[in-house]
């Protein structure tokens, strides 16, 4: 077996390239994930069963199905509908950028908000009692007491599920993007040094995976503040 | 007080859960200024009773008037009664304070962001001055080195008594307490106790359930007995204690020296 150690070297500023497009299609599909997930998670927690039960064959669907099926079905799919080609979506569907950070969004927003309906569910009944008893209306009590305390309680299974969207984000190297994985493969078929370089891709992977790790846990301290709180001696 | 005016007037309340008839009719006035402690053994609905005052249960029927203003009701799909107007029922809601056998703190929140939330979002008092407020209830209740603390960092007793000053912290004209000592152990019972004492000398309108028959004796201005969903007696402590007319109460009495 052979091993260039010099071809990881040469081709470490394009898999950097690609780490950044894998960076920003994390980014951009959790942000949009999150901002999707909030409201649903809040239908699916209500008592009201029809708004329980509008996002649920969304999340029945994308919960249910493979990521890369629901790439391909964006990709390829929309391309198939003239309705879509004649429509304004159009500039942005026939984007495999595009369709990569919709797909990941809707995916991640269906898991996410299945995490926050649990941690949402998870508070103790008492706490949204006394929200009531003080005479607070929904909407204060949704924004200043359920989603604040929520937010705790989901912050580390919410975290895992950035890790997971990390590392599903290779598929979008299947649509042509070249993300981490994707400028693998191509410099792999440029070079014929698959080992290197997909070690090299799974180091940076390691690595941007460890940086959102420690991210998480200063977050995690942060938002759960109160339950590292010491009170001084003196206080006792 | 010359001419007391009703704080607060339950009639014939009832509450039933399915087939099971836990409230039978209840009807109680409070005026201003009155303590009222309501006794009986578990089951008998004094929970229920204080819990349908502000609507954290839904009665299946009979009236509540707090201050003179009736609450609007309407039967729901259930056939128990909903608020008409959900902003009368919170603005009732403000003005009736209610303390928690399980204290219900925000973990998440200091104590004093505990006590300054419904000031600032329900009768939008500027922060400084609710933090002014909060900051001499807790001197108040014996607190006043633990504002920046966490619920989590507390003793139930001190819990209890941080619940107990963020309820005052909306100067509610009723105060509710359902059973406020029976999750403390018995050495923390008495400095919960002793604030409560305070507020009953202040002057406050009080409705306790609770099972601290000696607190019960000496706070009161009326004393009423639930036993299955009815009052079984009501009146005076030195009545209800010491010389009740049900053989009921005299059974539970005795048991309870």
């Amino acid at each position: 077996m052979s091993w260039e150690w010099s071809v990881i070297w040469e081709y470490l500023p394009r898999l950097w390239q690609g780490a950044l497009l894998t960076l920003e299609l994390v980014f951009f599909s959790g942000l949009i994930g999150i901002i999707l997930a909030v409201p649903l998670a809040l239908m699916r927690a209500s008592h009201n069963w029809v708004l329980r039960a509008l996002p649920f064959a969304y999340i029945f669907f994308f919960r249910g199905t493979p990521l890369l099926v629901q790439i391909f079905l964006i990709y390829y799919g929309a391309a198939q509908f003239d309705v879509i080609k004649d429509s304004a979506l159009w500039p942005v569907l026939k984007e495999p950028y595009w369709c990569a950070i919709i797909a990941f969004s809707l995916n991640t927003a269906a898991y996410s908000a299945e995490l926050i309906r649990g941690a949402i569910q998870a508070i103790p009944k008492g706490e949204i009692e006394v929200s009531q008893a003080l005479g607070m209306s929904k909407a204060t009590m949704i924004r200043r007491i359920i989603l604040p305390r929520s937010f705790g309680i989901v912050f580390p299974a919410y975290s895992n599920e950035l890790l997971l969207m990390l590392k599903g984000s290779a598929l979008a190297s299947t649509i042509t993007l070249l993300d981490l994985t994707g400028m693998a493969r191509t410099i792999i078929a440029r070079t014929y040094t698959p080992l290197e370089m997909f070690f090299a891709a799974g180091m940076m992977y390691l690595i941007i995976a460890g940086v959102m790790i420690g991210c998480f846990r200063l977050l995690e301290r942060r938002i759960n503040r109160y339950q590292y709180y010491k009170l001084d001696p003196s206080q006792r | 007080m010359s001419n007391p005016t009703l704080a607060l007037e339950l009639t014939d309340i009832h509450k039933s859960y399915g087939d099971l008839e836990v409230l039978k009719g209840v009807s109680l006035s409070a005026h201003t200024g009155d303590v009222i402690s309501i006794l009986g053994s578990s089951g008998s609905g004094k929970s229920t009773l204080l819990r349908c005052i502000n609507l954290l249960e839904n009665p299946s029927q009979g009236n509540i008037v707090i201050g003179g203003e009736p609450l609007a009701l309407k039967p729901n799909k259930a056939g128990d009664l909903v608020a008409v107007s959900e902003q009368q029922l919170q603005a009732v809601r403000a003005r009736l304070g209610f303390v928690f056998q399980q204290f219900n703190l925000w973990p998440h929140k200091t104590i004093l962001q505990n006590i300054i939330e419904a000031p600032t979002q329900v009768l939008k008092l500027p922060k400084d001055q609710a933090i002014e407020k909060a900051q001499a209830l807790l001197k108040k209740v014996g607190l006043a080195d633990k504002q920046d603390a966490y619920p989590g960092n507390l003793s139930g007793g001190q819990q209890q008594r941080v619940a107990i000053a963020r309820t005052l912290a909306m100067d509610p004209q009723v105060l509710l307490f359902d059973e406020p000592t029976s999750a403390l152990d018995p050495e923390l019972v008495n400095e919960v106790l002793a604030v409560m004492r305070e507020l009953a000398q202040e002057g406050r309108t009080m409705l306790i359930v609770t099972h601290e028959m000696r607190f019960a004796r000496e706070v009161s201005s009326q004393v009423v007995f639930l036993h299955q969903g009815q009052i079984e007696e009501m009146g005076p402590p030195e009545q209800v204690f010491d010389n009740p007319q049900s053989q009921r109460v005299r059974d539970f009495m005795s048991s309870h020296q």
